[in-house]
């Protein structure tokens, strides 16, 4: 961290490793993985000079669960992973969901099913990473394209985990986790760093999962005199297992609720030459960096297109896609799957969408997006 | 006499467990153990997974983590590393610490963190309604073994001696007093310590396996059960069908908080040189 301008030329994997220090993740437990293992490797190395811990475990689902108890003792904490062992981690995603343990889960997106093409990418696990654990569960997906991406959209995953008490999963891909780009790093100064809020009450009155105006129960980390009770069972809110279908009815919903009320606080996306766009290039992961130079060769041939790049998978910006729809006459939709984000798109559109799709381990190129604007019959 | 209520969460009681289940011998001599260690009640976390023992966490007054199936020794391993001044126990039984939980199980035993794990062995996945476990002895009957089990059985101790954990302890819920000396032994035990407690099942274990009741289940434990120093002396034969009992392994390694941390200032030093 630093007050001055500092470039750097590193990766996205590093990039992450880097921010998740700056946001103050002092715990991580992984098991190596392609693409995502630079991640574990750069953080074995350097948490223990920060007096944090690294923990190498003997698999993924080991790995989601020590997270989540390390976050309990009071420590920011993440894993890094991707396809085989995030379908792994899926059970433990969901008790970190239901007993509101804030924590951060990377995916490295390779190509799958199964264990599908180890070194190539895909964004093959948007879907997964929303619904991957069974129930109705809140989690909150966000997806960077480039290295400075990374890096801001990892500290801001520590800070949406801490702030909604859920765990957050970073969708990278092989491409973004990969490649060296130029990184000028943020100032300190620029850079928000969220803390869980922490309880006011006293032990004798703390109630772990309070239904407070916020829907965020308030934090207390163990060892510290609260001496509560944590279960993936549904629970009242004094923490304690019940089958009483009101109070199960109050959790489920409330527990949703509170990323669905903040929907537009979380949300995030950018909006590039949209304003006259008649095509609108909806974009997100690596696939962006082929939609801007795709557009900008559109533009220059005198297509009226734009592009909706999301950062924010999940929740899914149905509105901001809704109106858009009211001006726009078709939607392209690159990405490295069959089609998964293209249907959430149709649905909040209200349109058929085109969809260009790449499932061969290769990048999207811009010359793939930009015949599939030509060939939109306006 | 010892005030078990110190301990309890009254509010939480009556439990859930059958008549004659060894789950409440256990919680009371876990608690006696605890009483004897003079630990702090705030600096207690009991961790379990799933199953009829994994239930004891709740009707305990410390921080405690009930998780996911077999996961408990995972999710502990993050608690005690982030915090180390909390002593970690893990109550277990035989199908989540051996079965779906063997993986994390063996794998603590060799990394030696400081955690105490205690097994609450029945032979049965009880929760379930009684399909055989991984200790369930080859032709006893279990719900998924109706013509008898045509598995052989783990010996859970010996797993853990095998897999490098350095105390490793084992004693029945008729060996009460002895339990308690040996899950307190586990507590203060700096590394991996292991309790195995062979624990009564009248519902799903002697019922289809015609073992009695639980009083016959206590005199099958008294009269089966051979300390470690008696049965050192006896031939494999002798032994055909007994329990060795006692501290069956009991020795020093590096413990893996220690070794961290002695890693960490070593490269702190060699950073500000």
């Amino acid at each position: 961290m630093t007050n001055e301008v500092e470039t750097k030329l590193i990766t996205g994997n590093e990039a992450c490793a880097e921010a998740a220090l700056v946001a103050g993740m002092r715990f991580f437990a992984g098991y190596p993985i392609t693409p995502s293992t630079e991640i574990a490797e750069c953080l074995a190395r350097r948490l223990p000079k920060v007096g944090g811990t690294f923990v190498q475990m003997e698999d993924e689902i080991a790995s989601m669960a020590a997270i989540i108890g390390a976050s309990l003792a009071g420590a920011k904490s993440m894993t890094a992973t991707s396809g085989p062992g995030f379908s792994l981690m899926q059970e433990n995603i969901g008790y970190a969901s239901m007993a509101e343990i804030p924590c951060v889960v990377v995916n490295v997106q390779r190509g799958g099913p199964s264990t599908g093409l180890p070194t190539l990418p895909a964004q093959g696990d948007v879907m997964q990473s929303r619904w991957g654990t069974h129930g109705d569960h809140p989690i909150i997906v966000v997806t960077p394209s480039t290295v400075r991406e990374t890096y801001d959209w990892t500290i801001k995953a520590f800070n949406l985990a801490e702030r909604f008490r859920v765990p957050v999963v970073v969708l990278l891909d092989e491409i973004v986790a990969h490649i060296s780009e130029k990184i000028v790093y943020p100032k300190d100064a620029e850079i928000e760093i969220v803390d869980r809020k922490i309880t006011e009450r006293d032990p004798s009155s703390y109630l772990p999962y309070e239904n407070t105006d916020s829907d965020i129960p308030p934090f207390a980390e163990f060892g510290i005199g609260y001496r509560y009770h944590v279960t993936g069972l549904c629970h009242d809110e004094t923490g304690f297992p019940t089958n009483d279908p009101k109070k199960v009815d109050k959790l489920t919903r409330r527990l949703n609720r509170k990323i669905e009320r903040y929907r537009n606080e979380i949300i995030f996306y950018k909006e590039s030459f949209l304003e006259e766009a008649e095509i609108c290039v909806v974009v997100y992961g690596s696939a962006a960096r082929s939609a801007y130079r795709a557009v900008s060769d559109a533009r220059k041939l005198g297509y009226k297109v734009g592009i909706l790049h999301l950062f924010v998978l999940w929740p899914f910006p149905h509105e901001a896609l809704s109106k858009i729809a009211k001006r726009i006459k078709f939607f392209v939709v690159p990405e490295m799957n069959l089609g998964q984000m293209a249907h959430e798109i149709s649905c909040a559109t209200k349109q058929e969408v085109v969809k260009v799709n790449r499932v061969d381990g290769g990048l999207i190129t811009p010359v793939e997006i930009l015949e599939k604007i030509k060939s939109v019959q306006l | 006499m010892f005030n078990y209520n110190k301990y309890l969460r009254n509010d939480k009681l009556p439990h859930i467990w059958c008549t004659g289940c060894g789950c409440g011998i256990v919680l009371k001599s876990l608690l006696r153990a605890i009483e004897r260690s003079k630990i702090p009640q705030d600096e207690i976390a009991v961790v379990s997974g799933i199953g009829c023992s994994s239930r004891t966490p709740g009707y305990l007054d410390f921080n405690t983590l009930h998780t996911t199936h077999g996961r408990a020794i995972a999710f502990a391993t993050g608690l005690k590393l982030a915090k180390q001044k909390l002593k970690v126990i893990v109550v277990t039984g035989d199908g989540d610490a051996t079965a779906i939980g063997g993986n994390h199980f063996i794998h603590a035993a060799r990394r030696n963190l400081d955690l105490t794990v205690v097994i609450y062995n029945n032979y049965i996945y009880g929760m379930t309604g009684g399909q055989v476990s991984p200790t369930t002895p080859a032709g006893k009957r279990g719900s998924t073994a109706p013509y008898g089990n045509v598995e052989p059985a783990f010996d859970i101790s010996q797993l853990a001696i095998a897999a490098g954990a350095p105390f490793v302890a084992r004693s029945t819920c008729y060996h009460a007093v002895q339990l308690d000396k040996y899950i307190h032994k586990g507590i203060i035990k700096k590394g991996f310590s292991v309790i195995e407690v062979l624990s009564p099942c009248p519902t799903y274990y002697a019922r289809p396996n015609r073992l009695g009741n639980v009083v016959d289940m206590m005199e099958w434990y008294k009269n089966n059960s051979v300390q470690i120093g008696v049965a050192r002396n006896k031939s494999v034969q002798e032994m055909e069908g007994k329990i060795t009992i006692g501290i069956l392994h009991d020795t020093e390694r590096p413990e893996f908080c220690e070794v961290y941390r002695e890693l960490s200032e070593s490269i702190k030093k060699q950073l500000v040189k």
